[in-house]
């Protein structure tokens, strides 16, 4: 039987607490890893190898989290994500939500795309 | 110095999981520092034990081509002290591996020396650790072009294992 968005929601909650030592309260589904809750560049490592295991699915590097957009000239110009680079983001990270990050596209705001919801939403594609 | 806190590799399946042991002798320096009068192995270098017996697991499966770095230790849940005299056996499981890095999760027993065959050794500790292939995910930072993480000391380790475990004795 599919899992609900509900029990997704639950797991995702227990990893999120075991890989960064937060308290269930604090994840929320508006929460940002790094704002938020504390997360540090090696902890996306750690969450990505746990929601894995806990989920039995294989997430392909740069899939969830994407690497290598910021060094990119075409993407990011004098700390603004260009509009060739919000288009690009939107086209790699589906599971995010663009509402606030696209009314200041700066490359600071990029962690308000990295949220409980899209971790929960990515999984959500990706489990049967 | 030598920072090396295994005494040598009892199993090793490449990519799968590594068994090491360390002999606790009064002789360490590093015993007594705790508390005085009652020398203990500090738990920061259990802790380091496993990482070197699960870094050296980590590296082999890439051939020690990568830069193996302890990232994060996950859990580190200890139930005894380690006392001299003691043999100390670390185990390693792969948990997973990916081209940035690897979780491994531990058990860390003890055993006095000498103690009747078939003793059961006791738990000591639960360890979980995150490695990462430093190379592959710190974006813009230079690193030596030499692997500056196995040194022979390191390899030499394994190697020794692979002697003895391919001549019966």
């Amino acid at each position: 039987m599919a899992m609900s968005r509900d029990e997704i929601y639950k797991k995702v909650q227990e990893v999120l607490v075991d890989a960064l030592g937060v308290d269930d309260e604090d994840v929320k589904p508006t929460a940002t890893l790094r704002e938020d809750l504390g997360a540090e560049s090696i902890d996306f490592l750690d969450i990505v190898f746990r929601l894995e295991k806990t989920f039995s699915i294989k997430i392909p590097r740069g899939e969830l989290f994407p690497e290598n957009l910021l060094s990119d000239p075409q993407y990011v110009q004098n700390n603004q994500v260009t509009p060739a680079g919000v288009i690009e983001l939107k086209k790699r990270m589906p599971h995010s939500d663009f509402t606030e990050f696209e009314k200041d596209p700066i490359v600071d705001n990029m962690a308000m795309l990295f949220t409980v919801d899209a971790i929960v939403n990515y999984v959500a594609g990706k489990v049967p | 110095m030598r920072w090396i806190w295994i005494d040598k590799f009892t199993d090793f399946q490449p990519q799968v999981s590594a068994t090491a042991i360390k002999n606790v002798t009064l002789a360490e320096e590093h015993l007594h520092d705790l508390y005085p009068a009652y020398p203990i192995v500090p738990n920061s270098l259990i802790i380091e034990g496993m990482a070197q017996t699960s870094g050296i697991l980590v590296g082999e499966a890439r051939q020690f081509k990568e830069k193996v770095v302890l990232a994060k230790i996950g859990k580190a849940v200890f139930h005894r002290l380690v006392r001299p005299g003691e043999t100390i056996t670390y185990h390693a499981k792969v948990d997973q591996l990916s081209e940035a890095g690897a979780s491994i999760s531990g058990t860390v027993t003890a055993v006095a020396s000498g103690a009747p065959v078939g003793t059961f050794p006791e738990p000591v500790a639960e360890i979980e650790l995150m490695f990462s292939h430093v190379d592959n995910n710190m974006a813009g930072m230079k690193f030596p072009e030499h692997n500056f993480v196995f040194t022979e000391q390191f390899v030499q380790l394994l190697a020794t294992y692979r002697l003895s475990s391919s001549i019966n004795l």
